[in-house]
C-alpha cells in the first residue's frame, strides 16, 4: 500500500535520483551569483568613487573644521579604537545626496538642470526606403513617425499618396522607448509583385538588418516589414523609476486624495496599530512566560520545546497558515503579530532573569525580602535592559512582518497599498511606500532608543 | 546562647563528572555574640563556601549550623551579608538600596527615611543620598552596601572579601569604619580576606583554613581589633606583636600553597 503519490524510493539510489536538484538548474544558479558579482562590484564601485570624490571635496575646503572635539580629539590611537570612530556627517550627507543624485540622474530628472543623460528621442522624425518589385523595378517612398510620449494620444496625419511608384509613403505612431512594426502591405507589398525594402536612406539592408536612420534604427524583419526602434536614450522610464519630482508630486496627491479611497495616513494608521497591538499582545504574554521560564523547572520544561522550535521559524513562513486559519481578516494578522514578537520577549525575559547577579538575589533574600517582592524589586527591574533589548527587535520585526502580511491580505495598510499600485503599475506609489515604511521603521527604532534611555539609565553600567 | 554555634559541619560538592570536592570537612566553631572574627586561607579552602551555609544559601551535607539555639536553613534578615561586588540595585539610588530591607518588612517611611539618614552619617555618604549607584566609586558603593546591611539590625554580619577590590587608601579607612561599627553596635561580625594585615587588624578571633579537604588549621586571639577602634590603624601595626604574628601567618598560607602547587604536579 503507498499512502504517498509518490511511491517510498526502494533504494538510496533511488532516494538520491529522486531527491537530487537539476544540475543544469543548480549550475545557471550558480553562474547567474557569479556574474552577479561582477554586477555588485561595479555598482558598488560607482558610489565608492563619487564617495571619493566627495572626500576629496571635503579634505580641500572642509578639512579640520569638523575635526572631533573634546576628550577624544586627544587620544593619539584611533584606528582600531572603535569608541574612537563617529560618522563624518559630511559623508553622511554627501551620501544621501549621491542617491538622490544618481536617482535623478538616471531618471532624467529635471531637478538637475543641464545635468542629463542622453534622454530618448520625441518629435517628428522621419526616413526614406527603396524597395524593388518583382520586374526588378526600384522606388522610393518617406515613412514619418511621431515619437510621442507613453501616455500621450497624439493626432498624426495619415501619409500622403505619392503621384508614381508603387512604393507608398507610411505614417507611424511610436511610444517612446517603444518600438512599432510597418507592415510591408501598408506600404505597397499588397498591391506589388515581389515587393522588397533593399535600401533605408540610401543605406542597403537584408532581412535581419538594420539600420540607423538618424534617430533610431530601422530593422527588416524576415518577413519583409520595417520595424522601427526610435532611439531609447540612456534615462530610466517612469514606469520602473519615476523621477524623484514626479515621486514628490504623487506624495502630494497621494496625501490629499489617498489611494483607492484610502488615505495614505490611514493606511499606514492601519499598520502601525496592527504593530502596536500584536507587539502588545505579545509583551503580555511573552514576558510572564519568559520569567515562568525562568524561574521554574517545570515552566522551563514545559516551555523550552515549544519556544526552542517556533524562535528560528521566521513570522513571514506563518502567514499562508494564517491565512487559512483566519482568513483576511484583523484577527489573522494581529495573531501573526503577536506570535512574531511572543517569542522574541518571551526569550529577552527569561535571559533577564538568568542575567540576575546571584549576589543580588541572595543580598535581597538576606535583607528579608519574599519572593514576589524579589520578583518584584529585584528580578523585574534587574531584567528591564534585556526585555527593553527583546522590545527593540520585536518592534521591527512586528514592522517588517506587518508589511509582508498586508502584501498578502489585507483590507487596507501601508504594505496593502504598495502591493495594489504595483498591480496597476503604478511604481510611483510603490516607492512612496517604501519611503514611508522604511522612515518609520527607522522612527520606531529612534523613539524605542529614546524611551530605553529614560527608563533604564543604568544600563551597561552595573 | 545567644551565639552562633557551627557543630561538625561538613560540605562536599560532586563535580558533575563524577569527582567530589571535600570543601569543608567536619569544622567546629563556637561564636560568641559580639564577636569579630576573621577568616583566612589560600585560595580555594572553602571560606566562601562556609560564609555561604552560615548566610542559608547552601544546606552543608553534614552537620549544623544554629544562631540563638536556631538551626540555619535559609537566608534571613537576622544575618545580613556584606559582598565583594555587584550586589547593589543600580535601578534604585542610594537612599533606597540603603532602606530596602525595613522597606521589605513593611517599616514606615518616616522611620525608613531617618535611618538612612543616621546610616548614611555613619558611613559618610551625608550627600550621596540621591545618587543613583553607578555614580558611585567603588569604596562608596562598599559602604553603601555596609549601611544597607546595617539597616536590617542583623545580629550576625558576614563579609566575603568586601574590600579585597579597594585601593590601599580607601581599605584602610573602611577598615576603620567596620571597627568603629563594630564597637558601636556591639554585633558579631564574620569577615573573609585574603590580607593577613587586615584579618590581624579585623579579628579578636582569626581562623586560617587549610585546604583539601577545607578544614580548620590554626586559630589566633588577638588584642589588635581592640586596640584599633578609634585609633590610628598604622600605629596598631607597630605593635610589637603584629610583625612576627603577620609573617607567621603568612608563612603557614605560603607553605600551603606549596604544598598545593606541589600536590597540583
Ligand atoms: N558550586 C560548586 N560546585 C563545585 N565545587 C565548588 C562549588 N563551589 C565551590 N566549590 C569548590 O569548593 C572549594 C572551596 O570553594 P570556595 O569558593 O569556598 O573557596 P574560597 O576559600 O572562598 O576561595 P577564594 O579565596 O578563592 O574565594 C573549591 O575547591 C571549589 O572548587
Ligand atoms: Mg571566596
Amino acid at each position: 500500500m503507498t499512502i504517498f503519490n509518490t511511491p517510498i524510493p526502494a533504494t538510496i539510489g533511488e532516494f538520491i535520483s529522486l531527491n537530487t536538484p537539476d544540475g543544469g538548474e543548480v549550475a545557471s544558479l550558480l553562474s547567474t551569483t557569479f556574474w552577479m558579482i561582477f554586477g555588485i562590484a561595479i555598482i558598488f564601485g560607482i558610489y565608492l568613487l563619487f564617495s571619493a570624490g566627495s572626500w576629496l571635496i571635503h579634505k580641500l575646503f572642509m578639512d579640520g573644521r569638523d575635526k572631533a572635539k573634546g576628550y577624544t580629539s586627544l587620544k593619539t590611537v584611533t584606528f582600531g579604537d572603535e569608541s574612537a570612530v563617529v560618522a563624518n556627517r559630511f559623508a553622511s550627507v554627501a551620501s544621501v545626496i549621491a542617491v538622490f543624485f544618481f536617482w535623478a540622474l538616471a531618471t532624467g530628472s529635471s531637478l538637475l538642470g543641464p545635468i542629463q543623460l542622453p534622454a530618448p528621442f520625441q518629435g517628428e522624425t522621419s526616413f526614406e526606403y527603396t524597395a524593388v518589385n518583382a520586374a526588378g523595378e526600384s522606388d522610393t517612398a518617406t515613412v514619418n513617425l511621431l515619437v510621442h510620449a507613453f501616455d500621450a494620444k497624439p493626432n498624426m496625419a495619415a501619409a500622403e499618396a505619392k503621384a508614381s511608384g508603387f512604393a507608398q509613403n507610411g505614417a507611424l505612431k511610436i511610444r517612446e522607448r517603444r518600438t512599432a512594426l510597418l507592415s510591408s502591405k501598408k506600404i505597397g507589398a499588397k498591391e506589388t509583385e515581389g515587393f522588397q525594402v533593399t535600401h533605408v536612406n540610401g543605406e542597403a539592408i537584408t532581412a535581419g538588418g538594420t539600420v540607423d536612420f538618424g534617430n533610431g534604427e530601422v530593422l527588416l524583419t524576415p518577413k519583409g516589414s520595417l520595424q522601427v526602434r526610435p532611439y531609447g536614450g540612456m534615462t530610466m522610464e517612469a514606469l520602473y523609476l519615476p523621477s524623484p519630482e514626479g515621486v514628490w508630486k504623487s506624495f502630494v496627491q497621494l496625501n490629499k486624495e489617498g489611494y483607492t479611497n484610502v488615505g495614505l495616513w490611514e493606511n499606514v494608521f492601519w499598520s502601525l496599530i496592527r504593530v502596536v497591538l500584536g507587539f502588545a499582545l505579545g509583551c503580555l504574554f511573552g514576558i510572564p512566560l519568559g520569567f515562568a521560564m525562568g524561574l521554574s523547572n517545570w515552566f522551563r520544561g514545559w516551555f523550552d520545546p515549544i519556544v526552542e522550535f517556533m524562535r528560528p521559524v521566521p513570522p513571514l513562513a506563518l502567514i499562508p497558515l494564517i491565512i487559512i486559519w483566519f482568513g483576511i481578516g484583523e484577527q489573522g494578522k494581529i495573531s501573526l503579530l503577536f506570535l512574531a514578537a511572543l517569542w522574541i520577549m518571551t526569550i529577552a525575559a527569561r535571559a533577564g532573569v538568568s542575567g540576575v547577579n546571584i549576589s543580588k538575589v541572595h543580598a535581597a533574600y538576606s535583607l528579608g525580602a519574599t519572593k514576589r517582592q524579589l520578583l518584584m524589586k529585584v528580578i523585574l527591574p534587574n531584567s528591564l535592559p534585556e526585555i527593553f533589548t527583546g522590545a527593540r527587535v520585536a518592534m521591527g520585526v512586528c514592522w517588517g512582518t506587518v508589511v509582508a502580511a498586508e502584501l498578502v491580505a489585507a483590507e487596507k495598510g501601508a504594505g496593502k497599498m504598495i502591493i495594489a499600485a504595483s498591480k496597476f503599475q503604478l511604481t510611483d506609489i510603490v516607492i512612496i511606500g517604501i519611503i514611508i515604511i522604511g522612515i518609520i521603521g527607522f522612527a520606531i527604532e529612534v523613539l524605542m532608543r529614546k524611551i530605553e534611555n529614560r527608563l533604564i539609565p543604568w544600563k551597561g553600567r552595573g | 546562647m545567644s551565639g552562633l554555634i557551627i557543630d561538625n559541619v561538613s560540605m562536599t560538592f560532586e563535580l558533575p563528572n563524577g569527582g567530589k570536592v571535600e570543601a569543608l570537612k567536619n569544622i567546629n566553631l563556637d561564636i560568641k555574640e559580639g564577636e569579630l572574627m576573621s577568616v583566612l586561607g589560600p585560595s580555594g579552602c572553602g571560606k566562601s563556601t562556609l560564609l555561604n551555609i552560615l548566610a542559608g544559601f547552601l544546606a552543608p551535607t553534614e552537620g549544623v549550623m544554629t544562631l540563638s539555639g536556631e538551626p540555619i536553613t535559609a537566608p534571613s534578615s537576622e544575618r545580613g551579608m556584606v559582598f565583594q561586588h555587584g550586589a547593589l540595585f543600580e535601578w534604585m539610588n542610594v537612599a533606597k538600596n540603603i532602606g530596602f530591607g525595613p522597606k521589605m518588612k513593611g517599616t514606615p517611611q518616616a522611620e525608613i527615611d531617618a535611618k538612612v539618614e543616621e546610616l548614611l552619617d555613619i558611613v559618610g555618604l551625608q550627600d550621596f543620598a540621591e545618587k543613583m549607584i553607578y555614580e558611585m566609586s567603588g569604596g562608596m558603593q562598599q559602604r553603601v552596601a555596609l549601611a544597607r546591611c546595617l539597616a536590617n539590625e542583623p545580629d550576625v554580619i558576614l563579609m566575603d572579601e568586601p574590600l579585597g577590590a579597594l585601593d590601599a587608601l580607601t581599605r584602610e579607612k573602611m577598615q576603620s569604619l567596620v571597627l568603629d561599627i563594630w564597637k558601636k553596635t556591639g554585633k558579631t561580625i564574620i569577615l573573609i580576606t585574603h590580607s593577613v594585615e587586615e584579618a590581624l587588624l579585623l579579628g579578636e578571633r582569626l581562623i586560617v583554613m587549610a585546604p583539601r579537604p577545607g578544614r580548620i588549621h590554626k586559630e589566633y586571639r588577638l588584642p589588635f581589633a581592640e586596640l584599633g577602634v578609634g585609633a590610628d590603624l598604622r600605629e596598631v601595626k607597630r605593635h610589637d606583636e603584629f610583625g612576627p604574628t603577620r609573617d607567621e601567618i603568612l608563612n603557614m598560607i605560603w607553605n600551603m600553597e606549596e604544598e598545593i602547587m606541589g600536590r597540583a604536579e
